[in-house]
């Protein structure tokens, strides 16, 4: 029943509203709190860890680097981080944005470093044959391939951080934390358990706002081949989709089709051991696969 | 920094250290067990591993305090036990785990296991003899990673009074007292070590044929990309 009682509490409009004080959660102000130094962080930590981590996935050096900073991460306390800094350079924000801002970084890092690492050699290759500059390859061929795993990375440092700043609450931090540390000073339950609800749901929407970006921006090789295909063909003089062909590999179908349309109107593309297409066109089916061509 | 104080509270932190450890080794020990079952599933089944993948997912994405706070809730256990540490490490651990395992499952040879069940293994038997000892190096590198971030991640459980490492961030907070805190981050990272050499001794002892290749091995939970989620 406590459930209930937590669930009343949250759905409470006059703890929404207001400045924290005496008897008021004021959870729009806690809300604001956590957003506000996470957004910050967040961003720092996106501006120190996207063109480190993208260095380190182009290049292939300083892998080490990644790895390090992500075990240090997962090895040290964050409350013993926290208190630490806080001890150190004063009772403010500035030091809990600090650890925001280490901890987020990690994971941000990694999702770039590996999403650009993970880009096919051969694509990269081949963007550099065709007379990219580095910077070209960076931009146009690695970020958006990498685009699913980079989102991935930043999904996984907004959680860090908002994570992170309920551990703060413990520290003259307000945020959603706060309610489980009063709550447990003052032996209400009730709180504690709204507090934890709270941040639950915070925390599963944001994740499942990203997880729908992260799907969004991945990268997907067939429609995009495919529209591409299409644009070529309509700038080759051939208007409407392709007709239905059934089985078979359509692609090259298809390029040998644009080959008919070329020489048609009086393109000369190859060496001429090709049959003559006008003569193949009036063949029927089973001929032509017969002098295969298909 | 105040030496004398670490001499003078050594059986404080004897103590405590002794308590972290009895927080942190059944969850890492439960977490490794039930892997190996729930993996084994994730590795046979597309369906149950997107299922446990996407359960790991959400419970990673809760962060430890609240989790703290919805385990007794839910479970109809007391909100101030240590068991609700226990437990909350135990999914977390399991969140990170099943991942690994049903990697280390997925990996091994299938033409091995055809060979094993061709000559007669029965799927018992193929189990233990083939595929448990195959991915036996994935899951000793998942569980290295498990067991640094459970060490680490218990320490929080302080916040709701459980009393353990993390105990000295919040005293040396409220006394200003920089020391203690030094002293709880250089225990955590003692015991995470200490944790993280005992696995490898095990993992030499119970699967001596993988000494030699120990660097193709090295690792490979290390060089994927973090679950998602935040805990911290």
């Amino acid at each position: 029943m406590i459930f209930v009682q937590a669930i009343a509490w949250i759905l409470d409009g006059g703890h929404w509203v207001g400045r924290a004080g005496a008897g008021n959660p004021a959870i729009l102000q806690r809300l604001g709190e956590t957003l506000g130094i996470s957004v910050i962080s967040v961003a720092i930590a996106v501006v120190i860890a996207v063109p480190l981590g993208v260095l380190i996935g182009h290049t292939g050096r300083g892998r080490l680097v990644a790895i390090l900073a992500s075990n240090v991460a997962r090895a040290l306390p964050t409350l013993g981080l926290l208190s630490i800094l806080l001890l150190l350079i004063g009772i403010n924000a500035v030091p809990i944005a600090i650890v925001l801002v280490l901890l987020g970084i990690p994971p941000m890092l990694a999702g770039a470093y590996a999403g650009v690492e993970a880009v096919n050699r051969d694509t990269i290759d081949a963007a550099r044959a065709v007379g990219m500059t580095e910077w070209q390859i960076v931009v146009r061929v690695e970020l958006p391939l990498a685009a699913s795993l980079l989102v991935g990375g930043f999904r996984a440092t907004v959680l860090q951080v908002i994570a992170t700043t309920t551990v703060a609450s413990a520290f003259a931090f307000g945020g959603f934390g706060i309610y489980l540390i009063n709550g447990l000073a003052q032996n209400d339950f009730v709180q504690m358990l709204a507090g934890a609800i709270l941040v639950t749901v915070l925390c599963l929407l944001i994740d499942g706002a990203l997880a729908v970006v992260q799907r969004l921006v991945a990268p997907r090789a067939f429609p995009a081949a495919r529209r591409i295909r299409l644009r070529r063909r309509r700038a080759a003089g051939h208007s409407g989709p392709r007709p239905s062909r059934g089985r078979g590999p359509s692609r090259k179908v298809c390029s040998h089709e644009e080959d008919l349309q070329r020489r048609d109107r009086g393109h000369r593309r190859d060496g001429g051991d090709r049959p003559d297409a006008r003569r193949v066109r009036q063949l029927e089916e089973p001929e032509r696969r017969r002098i295969g061509w298909r | 920094m105040d030496w004398g104080w670490i001499g003078r509270n050594l059986d404080l932190i004897g103590g405590r250290v002794l308590e972290h450890v009895a927080l942190t080794a059944p969850p890492i020990v439960i977490g490794l067990v039930l892997s190996i079952p729930l993996g084994y599933w994730a590795s046979r089944s597309r369906v149950a591993r997107s299922i446990l993948l996407v359960l790991g997912n959400i419970v990673y994405t809760i962060p430890a305090i609240a989790l703290l706070v919805l385990v007794p809730v839910l479970l109809g256990g007391a909100i101030l036990d240590p068991v609700n540490l226990v437990i909350a490490l135990t999914l977390y651990a399991l969140a990170l785990m099943v991942r690994s395992a049903a990697d280390a499952f997925a990996a091994v040879p299938h033409d091995v296991v055809s060979s094993a069940t061709s000559i007669g293994y029965s799927a018992w038997q193929r189990f233990f003899a083939v595929e448990l000892p195959l991915a036996g190096p994935v899951l000793l590198a998942g569980i290295r990673v498990v067991s640094v971030s459970t060490v680490s991640l218990a320490s929080v459980g302080a916040l709701t009074g459980i009393e353990n490492l993390g105990s000295f961030f919040i005293d040396a907070f409220q006394r200003q007292f920089l020391t203690e805190a030094l002293v709880g981050i250089v225990a955590v990272l003692v015991v995470a070590a200490v944790f993280d050499v005992v696995l490898q001794l095990l993992g030499r002892l119970l699967m001596p044929w993988n000494r030699r290749n120990r660097r193709a091995a090295e690792n490979p939970a290390l060089l994927r990309t973090p679950p998602i989620g935040g805990v911290a």
